[in-house]
């Protein structure tokens, strides 16, 4: 069974991502969406958390959140897809299930 | 919103007749809500209205029909915990109709 | 007579409920309870989790009257009548919290995360509040 997480607070304001990291399996795709796009920025002082564990999950940023937040997609952590829509819709389908770290 | 006239006290209601305050209940509101709905209240009537309150005195909800159904049966013996008994006293439902009488919120998930 | 829930109702699904916040700071607790109160009228494999500050709603002695709120942690102890028995609750959250199990209002069963995301790996459906 593979599991999508999607998290949608920033890690600067809430626990959500180190929460959806410390239960998440290994083999799990993790979405930032919203607010939590701010910690796929590289050089953050969060992005050490999302570059030590690229090896368990594979990570993803929702790219109109990016736009809407003025984060240019050249400033996400190397490794981390940058997704549209079309490309959250097919995550949700191609996983098993969805648990969202809100 | 509406009113229940108890005794001289006027006492709200919601838009269905349930009580909208559970603490103002007292007995006789159960007897002209059932009056209302042509229904006499017996004893029968009278021992699932007061183990509705003592449910939610205890859980803080109102149980669903298959949860009550199988609590009656639990206190009060088999032969009253089935629908059909309970059907029987409270013909709109034992849930929905039971709960309004003892005062209760309509039962959550009871549409 | 057999009652009308106790038909065959067709294909069961393993539905999992993850609570993750403390109780009326936010709707969440509540709105998660009245989901799985509605689901077990549907004769599904419900199970519920405790994490994070999740574990607070499960918290014995919640006395609401000087917030203004209705206490709802007694309904939590109406589960088992509703046949919902699948109380799982992180043992890290509780011991990051300085709970243990004594300090909760229902039995429940107390795992790791790790253990806690193997059973939510299995899940048909997971609800996230």
């Amino acid at each position: 069974m593979t599991m999508l997480h999607t998290v949608n607070k920033s890690p600067f304001e809430r626990n959500a991502l180190d929460s959806c990291m410390s239960m998440a399996n290994k083999g799990s795709k993790i979405l930032l969406i919203e607010d939590a796009v701010v910690g796929a920025v590289d050089k953050n002082t969060h992005a050490e958390k999302i570059k030590g564990a690229m090896s368990d999950y594979t990570f993803y940023v929702l790219g109109p959140d990016l736009q809407a937040r003025g984060i240019d997609e050249g400033n996400v952590i190397d490794g981390v897809n940058v997704v549209d829509y079309a490309g959250y819709v097919d995550l949700v389908a191609e996983t098993d299930n969805v648990q969202s770290w809100l | 919103m509406g009113t229940i006239t108890v005794d001289g006290k006027d006492y709200e209601v919601d838009e269905e007749g349930y009580l909208v305050n559970l603490n103002e209940w007292v007995p006789a509101m159960a007897e002209i809500m059932a009056k209302d709905e042509d229904c006499t209240l017996t004893d029968a009537h009278w021992e699932v209205i007061n183990f509705l309150r003592e449910y939610y005195d205890e859980y803080q909800i109102a149980p669903a029909v298959r949860v009550l159904t199988k609590a009656i049966g639990k206190k009060l013996g088999a032969d009253k915990g089935n629908s059909k008994y309970l059907y029987e006293l409270f013909p709109y439902g034992p849930a929905k109709q039971a709960c309004k009488y003892a005062g209760l919120p309509k039962p959550t998930g009871c549409v | 007579m057999a009652e009308p829930w106790e038909e065959d109702e067709g294909p069961v699904k393993k539905f999992m409920f993850v609570n993750r916040k403390a109780p009326y700071g936010t709707i969440y607790a509540l709105e998660s309870l009245e989901v799985v109160l509605i689901s077990a009228a549907f004769d599904q494999d419900v199970s519920l989790v405790f994490v994070d500050d999740g574990v607070y709603q499960l918290k014995k002695g919640q006395t609401t009257d000087g917030i203004g709120m209705k206490n709802f942690s007694p309904t939590y102890r109406a589960l088992e009548g509703y046949d919902i028995e699948k109380l799982y609750v992180s043992k890290e959250s509780l011991e990051e919290r300085g709970l243990s199990e004594d300090d909760l209002l229902v039995d429940v069963q107390v795992m790791s995360k790790s253990e806690i995301a193997d059973l939510m790996d299995d899940q048909d459906v997971v609800l996230s509040f």
